[in-house]
Formats: C-alpha cells, structure tokens, sequence
C-alpha cells in the first residue's frame, strides 16, 4: 500500500503551554503520550507486586505477605491483576498507542471528540487512586481480580472492596467514553481514499477493541453495581439466602471478562501486524484475512464467557456448547499466527528490536494459544482449572503477549513519538532479557498445575517448591530487565541520536511515517488524499 | 560432599521418573506431588484415565503445532533475513494457501472435539451411586456427611506439630474422607459461607461448592491408597490451608470404619 500524502504542517492558533497544555489537553498525541506515562507507572506498580508474590513463593512456608494470615497475600495478588490490566496494558495499548496513532494511520487531524479524550484520561487518575485505598484501607480488598461474591460480599467487611469496586466503575467510564471516541473516529475521520479496507491493520484492530469495550463493560457495571448494592444497601443479587445466586455474578463477570482479555491482545495483534509487514519490507500477507480474523475472534469472544465455568456445575450441554464455542476461536487465531509468517516469507528481513519482539511474540503467543486449546475442553480443564497451569496459560498469553505487543510497539514508535532513537544493541539485550526471564517464570508453571498446585495458594507443599524457586528466579530476572528498560528509555531521550521521519526504511508505509519526527502540534491540517 | 551426591542423585531420579511419566504413563506411581513433578498424577480412577489419555493426544497435536510455527519461524529466518534476499518479493495473497490454513485447524479441532465431549458426559453422568457423601465447606475446613450411614465429621488441616513423620504438610489432615473402593461414590457438595471448590487431581474431580446450591460429581476409585488435593476456588485467607484427604480401602473395610463411626461419640459435628 503506498500514500501519497501531502502533510502541511502549518500551527499558528492554539498551542498552550505549561500546565494548561496537559491538564486542559485536547491534543490526541499529548493524551497519548499521558496515558504512555500513566501505564509505565501501573506497570512499575504492578511489578513490583508481582515480584512481592515470586518472593513470597520462592520458598514454602514464606513468610513476607503473611500479615493477617496471608490477607496481605490475597491484597497483593488482587491488586497486581487488576492493576496489569486496567492501569498498564489496556491504558498503553489503547489509550496511547491508539490515541497517538489511530488519527495519525487514518490521516485525521485529531479524535473526533477531543475533550471527551481528556475526561477519558483524567478518569483514571481517580480512578488508581481509590484502587490504591483498596489496597491500604483495612485490611485491604483481597478478593483476586475477579471479585466473586460470596467472598466480595459478605467475605470481605470494610471499605477496601467498595473503594476496588468504584476504581473499575471509573476505570470501566473511561474505557466506554474512549471506545465511543475510537468507533467514531475511525467511522468518520478517514482521509479521502482511505477506505475501510486500506485502513492499517493496528487501526482494524483498534475498532474491534473499541467495540468489545463498548458493549462489554456497560455488563461488569452492571455486575459491579449489583455487588456494591449487595454490599451496602442489603439487596440479594448475589446472595442465595435472600433468592439471589452467586453464579449470576459468575455469568456476568466472565460476559466482560472474556471480550476483555481480546481488549488486551487485539491491539497487540495490530501492533505486530505493523511491525511485521515494515521489517519483511512487504505488505501484511492476506490483509482481508487478517482483518475479519479480528473481526470473527470479537464476535465470536462474546459467546464462549463460561469456559471460565467449567468447575460450576452448569448442565453437562452447556459445557459441550462452551467447550466448541471456544475451540472454534483457535481457527481466525492461527490465520493470524500463519498469515505473519507469510508476510515474512519472501521478504527481505531485518531483526531490529521491535521486530525481535513481534517474532517473539508469535512464538510465545503459540504457545499460549495451545495451552488454551488445551483448557478450552471442559472435560480437561477440570483438572487444570484454577491451578497454575491456568496462571501459567494466561501468562504467556497476556504477559508474553500483550506485554511483547507493547513493547514491540514502543520500540517501534518510541522515535516518532520523540524524535530520538534508542541505539538497536541496547533493545535486542533487553529483549534476551525479558525473553528469557518471563519463560523461567511461566513455563514451569505449566508443571505445577499438571501437578495439581491450585493457584491463589499463599504456601504450598514441599512438592511444589522446586519449580516454584525456578520461577521465582525467572521473576527477578525479568524485573532487572524491567529496570534495564527504564534506563534504556532514559538513554534515548537524553543521549539517543535524532530520528529522521522514517527510520525503518521502504518497508514503514503507513501515514505517521510522512510525518516528521516527533510529528508537530497538529497534523494533516490539510488532508491527505491516498491513492 | 556425600550428601551432595545422594541429593544430586535423587534429584535426577525424581526428574528421571517425571520425564519418564510424561512420556510412559504407566510407569509413573503418586497420589500426591512429588517433587520436581512435571506431568499429571496417576490416575487412580476410569474418568481420570481417560482425562490423562486424552491430554497425551492433546499434548502431541500442540506440541506438533509448536513446532511447526517454529520451524516455520526459523526457515524464514535463515532464508529472508536482508543478508541473504535483498529484494523483498510483492505477494500478499494465495487463496489456496489460505483456506487450506483454514480448512486443516477445523478438522483438527473436530479431531479433538470428539474423545473431549465424550469425556466431559462421562463425568457428568454418575452411574448408578452407591454411596453418596455430602462434601461442604466452611471457611476454612471441610465438613463431611454420609447421608445413608448417619455419619458427619469435620475434617481440617493437620498443624506441623500435629504431623506424623511422613506425613505432607498443608496436605494432611485430622479425619479423612474414607470410601471403599471399586465402588461409585456420589459426591454432593455445597458451602455454608462463601465458594469453595472440592478437588482430588488423582480422581480427575473438581468441583466447585457454591453456597445455596447442591453440586454433583463422583469417581470410582480402583486402588486402595491415600489421595491428596486442595481447595480450588479462593475462599480468604486460609484458601491454601483447607486440603482435600480422600482414603480408599476394601469395602471390608470401609464397613468396619462405618461401624466404629457409628458406636463413636460424634465428634465436634458444629459446622
């Protein structure tokens, strides 16, 4: 696909300055750069607590989150998911990468409702702020991430579950103002000649995520109100003795839950899609394809909430119908994983970081993809549900391939969006780090659930501790490298050399590469026509 | 030093039987974890069996799919990296290509889909029960109920200076759950607070127990031995400290427990 793009960067009116510019921004690449930096802070946040619970776990019989008879453990665990999730992944992957540069893919001036933009950020501060009071207020909200009642309800008294539940009503306001303004844009906003089918695979699928925010997190509000009346105003929703059943909660949790962990790999997927095609230097091999494979994987995300149920007790030809509904979600997947790989073959294949990390991803993401071929089968997850082989699972999915994605495609814009290059050397050493490290941490993870080690456990038998140091080892590593990776951001922006407009070459021929970089204030003020 | 070897040789005998269980399922022997442990439990009932089988079919399509997509990975690699083609070629379609990696993961998951619903019927159905044992959980113990023989005991965790040697750590317990085995044994289970899930990875068994409603699940257990496993739903603070201790023995047996039950005093039957 080439453009040919006029960008005409003319900014005379409207460029405000000190706090004013961030505070009152409307400047889709500021609120971008903004989210950017508020994930950055969720994902240090959310280490570290990760690294609390591999140290925990290092050893049976530990002892550093046993407060309160291992409440603390239950806290820390309930926070790193819920901070992984709506305080780093989903804020970097959509709302700065999407922000930055859905309009700058689209050839669009700017969101199509910018000060909707700056309530959707300014959300959630708030919103991570009441989720930290959870954690320190009482004896804090330790539920795990996905806060099922009883134990949400009259398990846990105090304010630490209500502040959680108010954080993710923010948190979920914010994520729906965003999907609108995404839907909208992208709709509307495409310069002449952009058609639906010439759009950036990263912009496909940044709608399909905009649409599974918009009609899934309305229900987790729903859920979450219903929870919060249950807890303070003496409704039974979820309460058996007052004609209610824990299990709708169950049914309503996992209607959001499912379409949002495709929230969190489908923008990944754009990202690699971008990545690939620039480093093969060749166009995205079956783009038809690879776009309504994104597509049927959000339809389709929608239909298969209570594999997450296995263990409930549904009738027997509701589990049947799970189990196919979810197996079938395998098919669009390895169009994808097989479609990247054709786009590289042929091409003419250059290894710089970001694309270190989309062949890592594929890789990694394969593997995920067939443990949850494996738990898709309600006759097999019953003996893995809820044990490490899940936590191991969703790990390689999301922290392998969410996080790569993001990391792919920091690596890959981090010279747009600055105007600085990070020296490739020190990105491929932090790529065998983190490579190497999520792997000790989650493959013996797999062995552990086989084993039989449920997870949420804060100490285990002896058997388990082998494995368990292992990837205690692995967590420490990773978190080096976590460390390594804030120096390295901090190299490029004070040492690294200035990037030109397109560092990639040939291969980067989307629109945000005509622009200079970091790209001005405003952009396509005149829009471009593509051919 | 010597010590050092007979650990290093341990080890490698431990890790020798785990690779070998992963490979020759008859060969491994636990009902409990055992170190190092990289694979399933053995089996101790027909669901169970048929669970590790299918697993092992499972466990070759994805590792061959793995394997694929890196072999895939690593020719493109060696073959187009810029060094060896310089000159990227323009194809972005073949619609044969394309519906052939469609057409063959349909067919693969249809292979699959089969021996999995067959698995998932077989262990909803219970076949005729002939006993039946009410499993209920409390924050943080289980209570254990045999309806037809009017027996009821609690069972909890065994603290460390109640342990005998021998005996596993946050996996053992004051009264165990006595079943006679080759007999199908119904297991009813519900909560009286908050969820729970009950669960022994030997028998292929995990259920959740969900106050206000009465789950059903059951097993069949073929050999007389001590079977291990723990709560599995998050349930507070004690989540990890509430194991599941299922003992099978003769029916003979079983009889004469259920006969010293029954003259006992009941036992702290509070719940």
């Amino acid at each position: 696909m080439a453009y040919a793009a006029t960008a005409d960067h003319v900014h005379i009116e409207d460029h405000p300055t000190g706090w004013r510019r961030w505070v009152l921004s409307t400047n889709h690449k500021d609120i971008g750069t903004m989210y950017i930096l508020f994930g950055a802070f969720g994902a240090l946040f959310g280490s570290v607590l990760s690294l609390l619970i591999r140290l925990q776990l290092a050893h049976p019989g530990g002892t550093l989150l046993a407060g309160g008879e291992f409440q603390i453990y239950n806290v820390v665990i309930t926070a790193h998911g819920l901070l992984m999730i709506f305080f780093f992944v989903m804020p970097v992957l959509i709302g700065g990468f999407g922000n930055w540069f859905v309009p700058l893919m689209i050839g669009a001036p700017d969101m199509a409702f910018p000060r909707l933009n700056n309530i959707s950020f300014w959300l959630l501060i708030p919103s991570l702020i009441l989720l930290t009071l959870s954690i320190v207020v009482g004896s804090g909200a330790g539920t795990g991430w996905t806060f099922y009642p009883p134990l949400s309800s009259v398990g846990q008294p105090g304010a630490a579950v209500d502040f959680m539940l108010v954080s993710l009503h923010l948190a979920g306001a914010s994520s729906i103002l965003g999907a609108i303004n995404f839907i909208t844009t992208i709709f509307n906003m495409r310069a002449p000649g952009m058609t639906m089918h010439k759009v950036p695979l990263f912009v496909w699928g940044m709608l399909v995520t905009a649409f599974l925010l918009l009609l899934a997190v309305p229900v987790l509000a729903g859920a979450i109100t219903m929870l919060l009346t249950d807890r303070g105003f003496g409704t039974t929703f979820f309460e058996p003795g007052g004609g209610g059943d824990p299990l709708l909660f169950q049914h309503l949790f996992w209607f959001f839950g499912h379409p949002e962990v495709y929230i969190m790999i489908l923008p990944a997927f754009g990202v690699i899609s971008q990545v690939i095609s620039t480093f093969a230097r060749k166009p995205v091999f079956g783009y038809l394809g690879m776009a309504y494979a994104m597509v049927s994987i959000g339809v389709i995300g929608f239909v298969v909430w209570a594999h997450h149920m296995f263990a409930v007790g549904l009738d027997v030809n509701v589990n049947a119908y799970f189990t196919a509904a979810t197996l079938i979600i395998a098919v669009p997947t390895g169009i994808k994983i097989f479609s990247w790989i054709a786009t590289m073959w042929g091409g003419s294949l250059t290894f710089e970081t970001p694309m270190l990390y989309a062949v890592g991803f594929i890789i990694l993401f394969v593997i995920g993809g067939v443990t949850g071929v494996t738990l898709a089968n309600g006759g097999v997850d019953i003996s893995l549900h809820d044990t490490y082989f899940v936590v191991a699972h969703f790990h390689y999915v999301l922290s392998m391939g969410a996080l790569f994605g993001i990391f792919a495609g920091f690596y890959y814009w981090f010279p747009k969006m600055t105007g600085k290059m990070i020296p490739n050397w020190m990105g491929n050493i932090h790529f065998w780090i983190t490579f190497i490290g999520v792997n000790v941490i989650f493959f013996p993870m797999h062995f552990l659930g086989l084993a039989g080690m449920p997870r949420r456990i804060p100490d285990y038998p002896e058997a388990f501790s082998g494995w368990n140091y292992i990837a205690s080892i692995g967590a420490l590593m990773t978190f080096a490298g976590a460390i390594y990776f804030a120096f390295i951001v901090f190299y490029g922006f004070k040492w690294g050399k200035k990037a030109p407009a397109n560092p990639w070459g040939e291969g980067a021929t989307t629109l945000e590469w005509t622009l200079s970089s970091p790209p001005p204030f405003h952009t396509f003020e005149t829009q471009p026509h593509i051919s | 030093m010597g010590d050092k070897i007979i650990k290093r040789h341990q080890m490698g005998k431990t890790l020798a039987i785990t690779l070998c269980s992963l490979f020759f399922p008859t060969c491994a022997t636990a009902a409990f974890p055992k170190p190092w442990q990289m694979y399933y439990q053995e089996p101790a009932t027909p669901v169970m069996e048929y669970l590790y089988d299918f697993h092992a079919t499972l466990l070759w399509i994805e590792g061959g799919i793995v394997l694929l997509v890196a072999t895939l990975l690593i020719v493109v690699i060696a073959r187009f990296r810029a060094s060896r083609n310089k000159t990227a070629s323009k194809t972005s379609h073949n619609t044969l290509l394309e519906i052939i990696w469609t057409a063959i993961p349909v067919l693969v998951l249809v292979f699959i889909a089969f021996p999995s619903f067959k698995l998932l019927y077989m262990m909803d159905v219970t076949p005729k029960s002939e006993l039946t044992i009410k499993a209920i959980g409390n924050q943080w113990y289980w209570t254990y109920e045999y309806p037809d023989q009017e027996i009821r005991f609690d069972s909890n965790m065994l603290a460390e200076n109640q342990m005998k040697p021998g005996q596993f750590r946050l996996l053992e317990v004051d009264n165990r759950v006595m079943v006679p085995t080759n007999t199908n044994v119904r297991v009813i289970t519900t909560s009286t607070d908050v969820l729970h899930s009950w669960a022994v990875p030997a028998f292929g068994v995990k259920r959740d127990s969900v106050p206000g409603r009465l789950n059903e699940t059951w097993f069949n257990v073929k050999k007389e031995g001590v079977y291990y496993g723990q709560c599995s739903e998050l349930c507070g603070v004690k989540h990890g400290f509430m194991p599941i201790v299922v003992e099978a023995v003769s029916p003979e047996k079983f009889n004469e427990w259920v006969a010293s039950k029954k003259s006992a005093p009941r036992t702290h039957s509070g719940g």
